[in-house]
């Protein structure tokens, strides 16, 4: 125990270090995976043929690719393109992407269910397309995929895991460097489980707060 | 004066043809009811006139402007998204399904076209908002979502949601369908008080009764065209058409 302690004081940076940068990764693609998903799944809803066909041959694809191979394709495939971008860029596009079809998706069923009666008494006051999305339907949608999209964040946070093979130094890279120095394996990982499962735990409770503070009820 | 004049309307869907021509003029301040079996086109003659329907030939024409289309050296095309929203704040609706937005609060759903679509100031919006949510009886109710509210109440939220958009016409779309037997006369009420400070309202219902006692004249569609009309004691004391005489017999008035 207490050359565990010891060794923890010693990597006690490097692993506050990954799990900032594991918050950090997470919070930024799900912020622009959000947003992608957002203008998916308006386009899946609402879009003529010529827009939704394309989204949702791309939506399908990247939903039937596993997460590790976007990762690798991203950091790997697109150097080919002439496109040099550093881990950490391309994990985030790799991210961003898996989120936003996810969110696409998720985003075209809530508006999917809303009743069409919602449109007609917005356009029935004189609402135009634009103002209806964004006062009528969005704010229902958004309250409606809560659950989901703070499930959502809890996913990316364990899927950004995955970018320690690109060599990204977030919280499972730095605790492998450090195991490689100490041989502590047990301790560490054991230490790693705990932090990823303490964020989120964090988000699921911060889920609950915001499903209850945005309820229709 | 004339406030609406509908001319030689039709519209399809598909192969069925729901309006076959159909001829309507409302003035200004007046109450019509719209009485028909269902699948007569009353509720698709009332959502042409908000344009919520696209409609295939006549023309509609609202206070001196030609609704939802212009015609140009003989082709019609129809306006554009903009021009469209802006027709359709000229005329308010309520209908069968209340369709209050469930986020917002009854003071929400009836400030929303206030603030996005007449641009007012919050302050002013929401005085006129209270206003009429006071005026349909609800002033005590303006912090309630509509969960929260019954259906009676609702409706009212949502007359009130039309009503404050300062409509020139208001279409009334089986708006005590939905609700239990109990809760219609309060809606009814409501109606009947803006009927008397002459808001201009074409009905359609279901509530024989009331088409009786509130619209000044009634109309009986059937078949997508309109079959009779006339001022509504007289069409319902003595109904000419043999279909109509049958309607009302049905309808058990």
């Amino acid at each position: 125990m207490e050359q565990f302690l010891h060794e923890l004081w010693i990597a006690r940076w490097p692993l506050a270090q990954g799990l900032l940068l594991t918050v950090e990764i997470s919070v930024a693609s799900i912020t622009c995976g959000t947003i992608i998903g957002l203008f998916g799944g308006i386009g899946l809803t609402y879009g003529k043929w010529f827009l939704r066909w394309p989204i949702r041959v791309l939506v399908d694809c990247i939903r039937g690719i596993p997460v590790l191979v976007l990762i690798l394709a991203s950091f790997y495939l697109l150097t080919f393109a002439g496109i040099n971008l550093t881990a950490i860029e391309s994990g985030l596009l790799a991210l961003s992407i898996f989120c936003g079809a996810h969110m696409g998706e998720i985003i075209r069923g809530a508006l999917q269910s809303i009743p069409p009666g919602q449109i007609d008494a917005a356009r029935a006051i004189g609402l135009t397309f634009p103002r209806i999305l964004a006062y009528v339907l969005l704010p229902q949608a958004m309250r409606q995929i809560m659950p989901v999209w703070i499930n959502t964040g809890a996913e990316l946070v364990k899927a950004s895991t995955l970018l320690s093979v690109i060599g990204t130094g977030e919280l499972l890279f730095r605790t492998q460097e450090i195991i490689g120095r100490n041989f502590m394996t047990l301790e560490f990982y054991g230490l790693c489980g705990i932090l990823y499962f303490l964020v989120n735990s964090m988000i699921e409770r911060f889920g609950k707060f915001a499903g209850q503070r945005f309820a229709l009820q | 004066m004339t406030l609406l004049s509908i001319r030689g309307l039709t519209k399809r869907f598909g192969a069925a043809e729901v309006l076959k021509g159909v001829d309507l003029e409302v003035n200004k301040g007046e109450v019509v009811s719209i009485i028909g079996a269902s699948g007569s086109g009353k509720t698709t003659l009332l959502r042409c006139v908000n344009l919520l329907e696209d409609f295939d030939g006549g023309e509609i024409v609202l206070d001196d402007v030609a609704i939802g289309y212009v015609k140009r050296n003989g082709t019609r095309r129809r306006l554009g998204e903009r021009e469209l929203a802006r027709q359709r704040a000229m005329t308010g609706m309520v209908f069968q399904s209340f369709n209050l937005f469930p986020h917002l609060t009854a003071l929400g759903n009836v400030m929303l076209g206030l603030l996005k679509v007449r641009h007012m100031a919050k302050a002013e919006a929401k005085t006129l908002a209270m206003n009429w949510l006071s005026r349909v009886g609800l002033s005590d109710r303006a912090m309630h979502l509509p969960s929260q509210l019954s259906g009676g109440q609702q409706q009212r939220v949502a007359i009130a949601r039309a009503l404050a958009m300062d409509p020139k016409l208001v279409l009334l779309d089986e708006i005590t369908s939905a609700l239990d037997p109990e809760l219609v006369g309060e809606v009814l009420d409501t109606i009947k008080s803006l009927a008397k400070e002459g808001t201009t309202m074409l009905i359609v219902t279901h509530e024989m009764r009331f088409a009786r006692d509130v619209a000044h004249r009634t109309i009986f569609m059937d078949g997508g065209l309109i079959a009779e009309q006339g001022p509504s004691a007289k069409l319902f004391r003595n109904p000419g058409n043999a279909r109509l005489k049958e309607f009302l017999k049905r309808a058990n008035i």
